[in-house]
């Protein structure tokens, strides 16, 4: 049996009081093992980008338990859950959110430069051996705005996977991008996904998209419906 | 953190003309500061150099003592009126033993004993009443620099001669080289030489006083032994208090302060000086709010780029320091920048001894220049703070969603 990496129960998530009060999560239960290649499924509003943002510690669920590498994550502080989403959740967007002032390799090694306190020559290696991968290697030392936005999200992806996390969480990763770019952003995360056994889970609207992870997990009115 | 700060000098970089904007904004308020403080210091310095740099700064005088009443059991009212006993001068009898010690106290830059007394110039039919200083040949200057005042002549005393004002020399139409007849108030006269005439340019000085040498003083005023006062001149004119109340101690002689006898030129430069650094003060708080006001605006337009920092793992210090980082750096670079052009511009300016009539008495050297950087660096790192804590507590996923 698959090791578990995530492990959340019972998850409510609600916005607002009184009458404004939307339940977004109604007692939401998932178990991510480790090297699973997921696809995330649901309408608009069914509560897969909170899901996502509460699985990446960006957002703190109303309650429940949220597990993951044996950290109670719903219960730890903002310090301990920058610190824990530094070294273990990668994410990528929809919108790549790449820092514009800074070239595609400062991007890529921004986790890593961020917690060491300076960019270390390691870092850039590995930035540098990330953005080779990525097909970037002409790009490294590219403005992040004078990329296309293929070439964007790659960064991206590359920026997501600095820390070797054990979780990448991607929102909509490839909705921005034409076919082509999609394609190729979905087969550099699934050979990473085979080569480095880094478990992913995919946030979509794409059937196709979807069709090329293993798992699909559908997500209906704040509960995990399939 | 130097990555935090590499950020910093990066955004700050990534947006050259705003960051150039609050640099000069910054450099104009640190401009002001010491245009201001060397304004102020200046005039201050002329102020006093034209008023208590020619005076004693502390003064050692016997007390004279009055005479005493005679009618001690009169009957019904009567009304006394007891004036003082010019005839009578008090005299510091033992004073060689302590003028070393004072000779030696830090800060004491000249000492000068002295005898004075009033007495009467008559030349012909012409006829001026004057107060006469006695000094030592060797020491004419040292109180009032009577060298640089002078007009006429040389300020070299000896047996036989006398130094008078300019007004003085008109009035009894006395030109050098003449002789004019002392008599001094004890009844004793002495024929005397006119060998330098000065012009201190206030009419006390310039047309009612006369200086003699100590010796040609004994002679006229009967003392062949003590002196009037002792002069002491000060390279601090503001530790003359301090300093009267160690003379005090040390010889038991009462000292006085031209602080004592200044009070309103001490008040005046008091509310000068206040003037001044309430002008300062808006300086900087100019400064503050122009950093502040300009990173508020900063954290703002890079509320996405926080909230991206603070998914990819970035603490909230991290933020913080990058934005106070930002403020220590614009107080720095506009606090040289200021003080660079505020020294050049001060630079056109006459020097403290080369001011003439009409100028601003700018000091040069009192331009604060240290403080004037390190306060906009302090204001301006402080400015930060506030737009740097709101920076971190941006909410990432609202901040990303924008």
């Amino acid at each position: 049996m698959s090791e578990v990496l995530v492990d959340v129960r019972d998850l409510w998530k609600t916005f607002g009081e009184g009458e404004a009060e939307t339940r977004v999560l109604r007692g939401l239960a998932l178990t991510l093992a480790r090297g699973e290649m997921s696809a995330l499924l649901g309408p608009s509003g069914s509560g897969k980008s909170t899901l996502l943002t509460i699985l990446g510690t960006l957002m703190q669920p109303t309650s429940g338990s949220h597990w993951m590498l044996g950290e109670d994550l719903a219960r730890a502080s903002d310090k301990d859950l920058t610190d824990f989403r530094n070294l273990h959740i990668g994410f990528v967007f929809q919108f790549h959110n790449l820092l514009p002032d800074f070239s595609a390799l400062e991007n890529v090694i921004f986790p890593t430069a961020v917690r060491e306190g300076r960019e270390t020559a390691a870092a850039r290696a590995r930035g540098r051996d990330l953005l080779v991968r990525m097909g970037l290697a002409d790009r490294i030392h590219f403005p992040s705005t004078s990329l296309s936005g293929g070439q964007k999200q790659r960064v991206a992806v590359a920026r997501a996977l600095m820390n070797r996390p054990e979780l990448v969480l991607a929102d909509e990763p490839t909705g921005n991008l034409d076919r082509a770019s999609a394609n190729q952003v979905m087969d550099l995360i699934g050979e990473i996904n085979r080569d480095e056994g880094t478990t992913f889970l995919i946030s979509t609207h794409d059937e196709k998209i979807a069709a090329r992870c293993r798992r699909q997990i559908l997500v209906g009115d704040g509960q995990v419906t399939g | 953190m130097l990555y935090a700060l590499k950020i910093s000098t990066r955004y700050l970089t990534a947006s050259k003309a705003q960051t150039f904007l609050l640099v000069f904004g910054v450099a104009v308020g640190v401009f002001i500061f010491i245009f201001m403080s060397a304004l102020i210091g200046g005039l201050a310095e002329f102020i006093l150099s034209r008023t208590a740099g020619d005076l004693s700064h502390v003064t050692i005088e016997a007390e004279a003592r009055d005479p005493d009443l005679l009618l001690h059991d009169a009957k019904g009212i009567v009304m006394l009126v007891r004036e003082k006993d010019s005839s009578r001068e008090a005299r510091l009898t033992s004073t060689d033993a302590f003028l070393p010690v004072i000779e030696r106290l830090d800060g004491v830059t000249a000492v000068s004993q002295q005898i004075t007394g009033g007495g009467v110039l008559r030349r012909g039919a012409q006829t001026a009443q004057v107060s006469v200083t006695g000094v030592e040949p060797s020491k004419v200057s040292a109180i009032i620099d009577l060298a640089s005042y002078l007009v006429e002549g040389s300020v070299e005393l000896g047996a036989g001669k006398i130094l008078i004002g300019k007004r003085l020399a008109q009035d009894m139409n006395l030109r050098l080289g003449q002789s004019v007849r002392l008599l001094a108030d004890t009844g004793i006269d002495q024929s005397l030489v006119v060998t330098g005439i000065y012009e201190i340019g206030s009419g006390g000085p310039d047309r009612r006083q006369a200086y003699v040498s100590l010796a040609t003083a004994r002679t006229l005023y009967a003392m062949p032994q003590g002196i009037s006062k002792i002069e002491i001149k000060l390279t601090d004119l503001y530790a003359a208090d301090a300093t009267a109340r160690r003379i005090e101690a040390i010889t038991g002689l009462p000292a006085t302060s031209w602080t004592e006898n200044a009070a309103q030129l001490l008040d005046a430069l008091e509310a000068q000086a206040q003037t001044g650094l309430m002008l300062k003060s808006f300086a900087l708080i100019t400064i503050v709010i122009g950093v502040a006001s300009a990173l508020l605006l900063s954290t703002y337009r890079r509320r996405p780029e926080i909230g991206i920092m603070r998914a990819m793992g970035a603490p909230r210090s991290f933020v913080v320091f990058v934005f106070v980082m930002q403020g220590a750096m614009i107080g720095l670079a506009g606090g040289l920048f200021g003080a660079g052009v505020g020294y050049a511009v001060l630079l056109a300016f006459p020097s403290r001894d080369a001011f003439q009539p009409g100028n601003l008495p700018i000091d040069i050297a009192q331009g604060a220049y240290g403080v004037a950087i390190l306060l906009t660096v302090v204001s301006a790192t402080l400015a930060a703070i506030l737009p740097a804590r709101a920076a971190s507590r941006v909410d990432p996923v609202t901040a990303i969603g924008q």
